[in-house]
């Protein structure tokens, strides 16, 4: 790892997530009570009331004190919680996560961030081979109750090291749960959630969306379930299931479909382990057909275990193969903007698959 | 001899509409072929003459025996020697395997489980049904579409008798009409139907409910009656006899893990069977608010096919007209249906003294293939018992 790559990062992230392209999109209607964040700032809320709330919340990661995130999403904490609840770690993911799975086994609850999610590799072991088995392990006298936070996803120009999709990797990891939340308020409700969760959670946040998608948040404190999708849009002809940043654009896929009579459903499937499986299937039984889109690559994917689900649960429900638009299966994504084109899924193949698929 | 169904494997030559030596145009009609289920007027496949008529008027032959033999127009059969085969004659017999085959559409495409389970559920004929799917697929939607619409015959096919006698009203058959004929049919042809019948005292049951009336009334706005607690104590005697509450299929009896009860409903003109699902699970209460909310839709004609789908035992309300016994016929798939008829009071003997009690017959017809005589009057046997201890005490 060069020394400077921190650095590089958080210029390259600030300037680049800046020039998204196309505005925020709003999500969620104006309520009493609430704010209007961006997934970043709603990150940050979530953060600082467990802060606030919880003295043995602590966050461990590389630039989180002094620079305050390569996002600038912890910018101040250091100043307010002090140099023993915001600690800057030198660049080693094992030791980020290791330090943290030690902190939560002897009763505080740490926030691990990894600074970019193509740097978690390091943390593997810690992650699976520690973190997620130390309740079952120790016959239930230790629990892992850790968070391990870090940006992912691609279409910000980001090149090799800086677009990875990790869940897969992770997603066969029983003892490990994995939520990926794509708007604002379902962000605070989650993190919320995943801080005070007695196990290990996997806190997956796109990092296109950070700046991209605003919505109101609720003030004060709540939490949304661990394990519930959420129908973000109903209808009847065809279920769509996705997550991150592929989830607006499915919403709006499906938004100008209806405007010519085509009903799309749109699942937004929030935690991908524990899996709502209810929720999919209830969905698919109505429409009797499947779309699942997501960034990730194709080949094992969470469309292949949602795939798979579906069959075994609902065969004789379905009036069409079930399809998946994922990520292509190359090694990455590449920096040149034909490649990182090629690689994202736009929005017209979503709506184009939709299309087909009600059709069918 | 034309395939005219898929499930039909012979059929019967009604009437020659054509007699040998008369002229005959491609696609006129020049055979009525009756089956047990349809009459069709025949299309000539050739423009031609009829040289020969090889099956006689009432004669039923299988699917793809020659019937006929029509000389080809412009050849000249009529002047080939006898010993030599009729060369450009073409023999009637249009293959049995026309692009029907299993289910399939007519251009030969599989279906979709989901097509392939909602057409067996309304017993609808994929093929009889266009698809509005790609490439004229047939969808699932087209299916749920043919069951609550008119279906799309084939052409040539129509449904005996094609006329009613002078005078005599003919009312075209709507699809729900067709649908009930053809399940009642099945049933009958299927299932050998066995019945049995008891006497319930219902006397303490009847006071429970007008005990319970009023209240369930202000509660939840409408009229308590004893369906819910008939069909709480047939979920309680189905559990307690499983092999009522299954299936026969030819590779086992499929016993049910929940009850389902459907519940025979008359509507305008018509007969539906919504399915009031994990009855087991329910109270009564449970149930009276399922089964009504079912009933209104089901009166609304607002059902949808789940609604109506899935059901493992039926029950219906006979005495609701008056009747104190009947002999219903099965659903299809299901192993038995229970009535209950008219309560009524009658003397009856008790503690050797007539008394005065509320009495309803409860009968029973089942599917000889799953259970026997005996087990089937014992599970009516713990209905009855359950019936008569209801009073009350009980809880709702």
């Amino acid at each position: 790892m060069v020394p400077e790559r921190a650095l590089e990062n958080r210029a390259q992230a600030n300037g680049l997530i800046a020039s998204s392209d196309g505005g925020p999109h709003e999500v969620g209607g104006a309520q009493p009570g609430a704010e209007r964040l961006s997934n970043l700032e709603a990150v940050r809320m979530a953060l600082h009331e467990a802060m606030v709330a919880d003295e043995r919340v602590l966050i461990v990661g590389e630039d989180v004190g002094k620079r305050g995130n390569v996002f600038l999403i912890t910018t101040g904490f250091l100043e307010e919680f002090g140099p023993k609840r915001v600690v800057d770690m030198p660049l080693a993911e094992a030791s980020i996560v290791g330090i943290a799975v030690g902190m939560a086994m002897q009763g505080l609850r740490p926030i691990a961030e990894i600074q970019f999610a193509d740097f978690i590799y390091p943390a593997f072991n810690q992650i699976v081979g520690e973190a997620a088995k130390t309740r079952y392990r120790s016959n239930g006298d230790y629990s892992c109750p850790m968070v391990i936070r870090t940006p992912y996803g691609g279409g910000v120009h980001g090149a090799l090291s800086h677009s990875v999709s990790i869940e897969a990797l992770f997603y066969h990891v029983p003892g490990l749960k994995i939520v990926a939340p794509s708007t604002p308020r379902d962000i605070k409700g989650l993190l919320t959630a995943a801080i005070e969760d007695p196990d290990p959670v996997l806190f997956l946040e796109h990092k296109k969306t950070y700046r991209l998608i605003k919505g109101e948040v609720p003030e004060g404190h709540f939490t949304i379930p661990i394990g519930k999708a959420d129908v973000k849009k109903s209808g009847t002809q065809a279920t769509v299931v996705s997550y991150g940043y592929n989830l607006h654009q499915a919403l709006e896929a499906a938004a100008q479909l209806e405007t010519e009579g085509i009903s799309v459903e749109v699942i937004d499937l929030r935690s991908i382990r524990p899996m709502d499986k209810t929720a999919i299937l209830t969905s698919v039984r109505k429409t009797r057909k499947l779309l699942i889109v997501h960034e990730d690559n194709k080949f094992g994917g969470i469309g292949a275990e949602i795939s798979a689900m579906v069959a075994e649960e609902a065969l004789f429900d379905l009036d069409a193969p079930i399809h998946r638009l994922c990520g292509p299966d190359v090694p990455a994504m590449g920096y040149a903007r034909p490649l990182e084109d090629a690689f994202m899924i736009s929005t017209e193949r979503m709506r184009a698959e939709m299309q087909k698929l009600v059709q069918f | 001899m034309p395939q005219l169904g898929e499930t039909v494997t012979e059929g019967t030559v009604a009437r020659w509409l054509k007699q040998p030596g008369e002229s005959v145009e491609k696609y006129e009609a020049f055979v009525e072929i009756s089956t047990d289920k349809v009459s069709a007027d025949v299309p000539s496949p050739v423009a031609g003459t009829i040289r020969e008529l090889i099956v006689a008027e009432g004669a039923t032959v299988p699917t793809g025996a020659p019937i006929a033999v029509i000389d080809e127009a412009g050849a000249v059969a009529a002047a080939a020697p006898a010993d030599q085969p009729p060369a450009p004659a073409s023999v009637v017999s249009p293959p049995a395997s026309n692009g029907r085959n299993n289910g399939a559409t007519a251009g030969g495409a599989r279906v979709s489980p989901a097509v392939r389970r909602l057409a067996r559920e309304h017993a609808i004929d994929v093929a009889t049904v266009s698809g509005t799917g790609t490439h004229g697929r047939v969808t699932a939607a087209d299916i749920v579409a043919a069951a609550t619409s008119a279906p799309v015959a084939p052409a040539a096919v129509r449904v005996a008798p094609p006329s009613a006698p002078p005078g005599d009203e003919l009312i075209p058959l709507t699809p729900a009409r067709r649908l009930i004929a053809r399940r009642m049919v099945e049933s009958k042809q299927t299932a050998p139907h066995a019945w049995t019948m008891v006497e319930v005292d219902v006397t303490n049951l009847w006071a429970w409910r007008m005990a319970e009336k009023d209240a369930f009334e202000r509660e939840h706005g409408m009229n308590l009656t004893l369906l819910p607690f008939f069909m709480f104590a047939v979920a309680e005697s189905l559990r307690a006899f499983p092999l009522m509450n299954a299936s026969f299929h030819e590779n086992g009896i499929a016993v049910h893990k929940n009850v389902n009860l459907g519940i025979a409903t008359a509507t305008e003109g018509s007969l539906v069977v919504p399915v009031v699902r994990n009855a087991e699970e329910r109270s009564i209460r449970g149930i009276a608010l399922a089964a009504a909310a079912l009933i209104e839709r089901a009166r609304r004609g607002k059902l949808d096919v789940d609604d109506l789908s899935g059901g493992t035992f039926t029950v219906n309300n006979n005495g609701a007209a008056g009747s104190i016994l009947s002999a219903p016929i099965l659903v299809p798939g299901q192993a038995g249906i229970a009535t209950m008829e008219a309560v009524v009071k009658r003397p009856v003997v008790r503690n050797d003294a007539i008394a005065i009690r509320s009495m309803m017959n409860v009968c029973l017809s089942l599917d000889h293939r799953v259970v026997d005589g005996a087990l089937a009057s014992g599970f009516l046997a713990d209905l009855k018992k359950r019936l008569e201890a209801m009073g009350p005490s009980g809880a709702l």
